[in-house]
């Protein structure tokens, strides 16, 4: 089994986590860089990388950062995803609590690069200690002067730092920046897209604390930085969850491209399993014919499936793989935020009709009843919470049918 | 005045105007759409997905209440996919909602072809609020069009007592931390009734004599009127139970160009006064 580099984790376990520690390890190289090269050079730098959001839509985000930097209104904002809220995803805590200092660097990258005047941090209502480790770092990188030069008015950058409340769909763009705003977490109808009217309806870059995090390599050592590892087509390396029937569930990095089978082995457990679910709730079940799979965007797109999150949930043969639809049914019946009918209503009824085959009570006609549901819902809902709540469900009714299930 | 333009609806060109909804432009051509949430008056909710289309480039479907024309756009409402959405948003409604007072959306789901017994589960029991002498509230009935929280809020009345309260299927619509209407910020404008597509919200009146069998449409005349109260000169459609020659409910038209249909408490509430024994001439003041 080859041994992956850590790039984005490499400073995972450091002794000293602390200011002096970062950039005596080469950091803020990128920032004072991006400052030398100016916005416009840096958003270049960033487009030609081919780096792609890791939030789960995989926009690009150099495209992102240049409509944002060349927006007519002069008020912009930069918002980092922090709400990891994906069932079985916790890689962006890992990726903070391992290096503060890198994502911290990126986010204040993106605001110099897009002339933003004020940045927010959202962080999930449970990441406490994430929540936490970040202000006690921002307000080094204040103390030491860094955030000074970055807001085009010329005054010191302001980054708050705001907790969600528990909600899932708070991690949608738009709903998180409503819950920022201080109304209810319902997302909002696209276009307009962030990029255009997005925070408090100003132009508004938002992304994943993953994404975030590739950006000071990528500036300081060049768009091929990133191109050096990974695929043509998905550069860079990525980070996944892995959890569930694995002998060492943890955050693992690897080169796009890695197939699925080794991660599996890395985490120390391909042996007896049924399936894994691929990319959290909004994923599907991908089965030990399909380990083989390259995880890249090009590899999962060719069986079907998805990065999603970067979550990777395995499960052995004892697992009954209805009992975990029904397990994610509910979730997201409990995560709809109410606002439109497929979701609100359809997410319910799938979670009755998932409970009734878990439970082996099933009156027949259910599974065409949650397929033809599935395809309501995926059309007609708002957004992707609901556009998703089907897909891991369908996956799995597609894998009865091929016989591949334990259960 | 921005230049007109085309886009093709079901194949066909149809002229559109820029800012209008694509809504707009179907029933310009007389394209039947089914809508629950949408509104002349109001922000469009988007919260239905009754009135969904296809549109070329977009993997959703897409709410033709509240998209916008541009230049090019193709739109299909004659697909499958679109028909099939459309009946399972009613449908769904059918599975928890009563319908009892909504006639206008059993006849879209009927049109539809929409099966109510498609879908079984647990249906709405949410309570029923009798909890002021204006008007009650019936949430069983309530399809979270969010008319009424646009109505009390920005879009009317700026009053701000409504709300969205909770989440997925135990969403619903609040006065502020479960409040009954006479502790909440509400002025009894009933602009929420008004607007309110199910009768989830209905005038205390209406709702007892629909218990007592007695509300019948049919035997109601209206009579318009200028409201007396204040100066601003709203006009008032006074409905009176011809046979009991007693006034039943008071509304404005949606299309007077000073009410647009919306009243305050005396226009709307107020009007008993009419009702009331004549003084005798030349009595006595009573000191
Ligand atoms: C229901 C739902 C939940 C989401 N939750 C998250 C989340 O917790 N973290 C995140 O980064 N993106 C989340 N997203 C995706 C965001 O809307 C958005 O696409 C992302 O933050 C953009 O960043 P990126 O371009 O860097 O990926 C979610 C999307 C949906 C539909
Ligand atoms: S799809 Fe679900 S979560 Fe998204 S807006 Fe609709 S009800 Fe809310
Ligand atoms: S009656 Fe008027 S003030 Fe009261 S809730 Fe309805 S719209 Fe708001
Ligand atoms: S009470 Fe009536 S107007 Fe308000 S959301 Fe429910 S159905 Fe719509
Ligand atoms: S009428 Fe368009 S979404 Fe309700």
């Amino acid at each position: 089994m080859a041994m992956h580099e850590a790039v984005l984790l490499r400073r995972r376990g450091a002794e000293q986590r602390n200011l002096k520690a970062y950039v005596a390890s080469g950091g803020l190289a990128a920032l004072a860089k991006a400052r030398a090269i100016g916005p416009e050079e840096t958003v270049r730098i960033l487009t030609d990388s081919g780096l792609v959001g890791r939030g789960g839509a995989a926009f690009p985000a150099g495209r992102k950062w240049e409509s944002v930097r060349t927006a007519k209104d002069p008020i912009r904002y930069v918002v980092l995803n922090t709400d990891e809220s994906e069932p079985g995803t916790f890689k962006d805590r890992v990726m903070i609590e391992s290096d503060p200092f890198m994502v911290l660097e990126g986010l204040l990258i993106a605001c110099y690069a897009v002339s933003a005047t004020g940045a927010y941090i959202y962080v999930r209502g449970e990441y406490g200690r994430v929540a936490d480790l970040l202000q006690q770092s921002l307000r080094e990188l204040q103390q030491a002067g860094h955030l000074e030069g970055i807001e085009p008015q010329g005054r010191p950058l302001r980054v708050e730092i705001r907790r969600g409340g528990g909600a899932y769909i708070c991690g949608e763009e738009t709903a998180l920046f409503r819950s920022i705003e201080g109304y209810r977490g319902e997302p909002m109808a696209k276009p307009p897209f962030p990029t255009v009217a997005g925070l408090f309806r100003k132009p508004t870059v938002v992304n994943n604390v993953e994404t975030i995090a590739n950006v000071p390599d990528i500036i300081a050592f060049g768009a091929k930085a990133l191109r050096s590892r990974g695929t043509e087509r998905s550069p860079g390396t990525k980070l996944f969850s892995v959890s569930g029937h694995v002998a060492r569930p943890d955050t693992y990095e690897v080169p796009f491209g890695t197939p699925l089978s080794e991660l599996l082995q890395m985490a120390g457990g391909e042996a007896d399993l049924q399936a894994v679910l691929m990319g959290g709730a909004a994923g599907t079940f991908v089965f030990p014919k399909d380990f083989d799979l390259a995880l890249s965007y090009e590899g999962v797109a060719e069986r079907h499936t998805t990065l999603g999150s970067g979550a990777v949930i395995a499960f052995n043969r004892q697992t009954n793989l209805w009992q975990v639809a029904e397990r994610l049914g509910r979730f997201f019946a409990h995560e709809s935020c109410g606002q439109c009918v497929p979701c609100r209503v359809g997410t319910r009824r799938q979670h009755e009709m998932l409970a009734t085959l878990a439970a082996g009570r099933g009156q027949g006609d259910e599974r065409g009843l949650l397929l033809r549901l599935s395809q309501v819902m995926t059309d007609a809902s708002i957004c992707g919470l609901g556009q998703t709540a089907a897909t891991a469900v369908r996956s799995l009714m597609d894998a009865e049918s091929a016989g591949l299930l334990a259960h | 005045m921005a230049e007109e333009f085309t886009i093709l609806i079901d194949g066909r060109p149809a002229p559109a105007r820029p800012g209008e909804t694509i809504l707009t432009v179907l029933r310009r051509q007389e394209v039947e759409t089914p809508t629950l949430c949408t509104h002349q008056h109001l922000t469009p909710a988007k919260t239905c997905r009754a009135c969904v289309v296809e549109l070329k480039g977009s993997r959703p479907l897409v709410a033709s209440c509240e998209r916008k024309v541009e230049p090019g756009m193709e739109v299909r409402t004659d697909s499958e996919r679109v028909q099939n959405a459309r009946r399972g948003v009613f449908e769904l409604l059918l599975s928890q909602n009563d319908v009892s007072t909504a006639p206008g959306l059993v006849s879209q789901a009927e049109a539809l072809g929409a099966d109510p017994d498609r879908y079984r589960g647990q249906r709405y029991d949410r309570g029923f609020f009798d909890d002021n002498k204006l008007y009650v509230r019936d949430f069983d009935k309530c399809i979270l069009c969010y008319r009424c929280v646009e109505a009390c809020g920005p879009d009317v009345q700026n009053t701000f007592a409504l709300t969205v309260a909770g989440r997925g299927f135990t969403a619903g619509i609040s006065a502020g931390f479960d409040e009954t209407l006479v502790e909440s910020a509400c002025v009894f404008c009933g602009n929420c009734v008004e607007v309110c597509p199910t009768g989830a919200l209905m005038d205390r009146r209406e709702h007892s004599m629909r218990e007592q069998g007695r509300w019948d449409e049919s035997r109601q005349d209206i009579v318009q009127t200028t409201c007396g109260y204040c100066g601003v000169g709203c006009q008032l459609d006074m409905h009176v139970d011809r046979e009991r020659n007693e006034i039943v409910k008071v509304t404005s038209p949606d299309q007077h160009p000073i009410t647009l249909g919306f009243l305050c408490v005396k226009g709307r509430y107020g009007y008993s006064f009419v009702e009331a024994e004549d003084e005798p001439a030349g009595a006595a003041k009573q000191v």
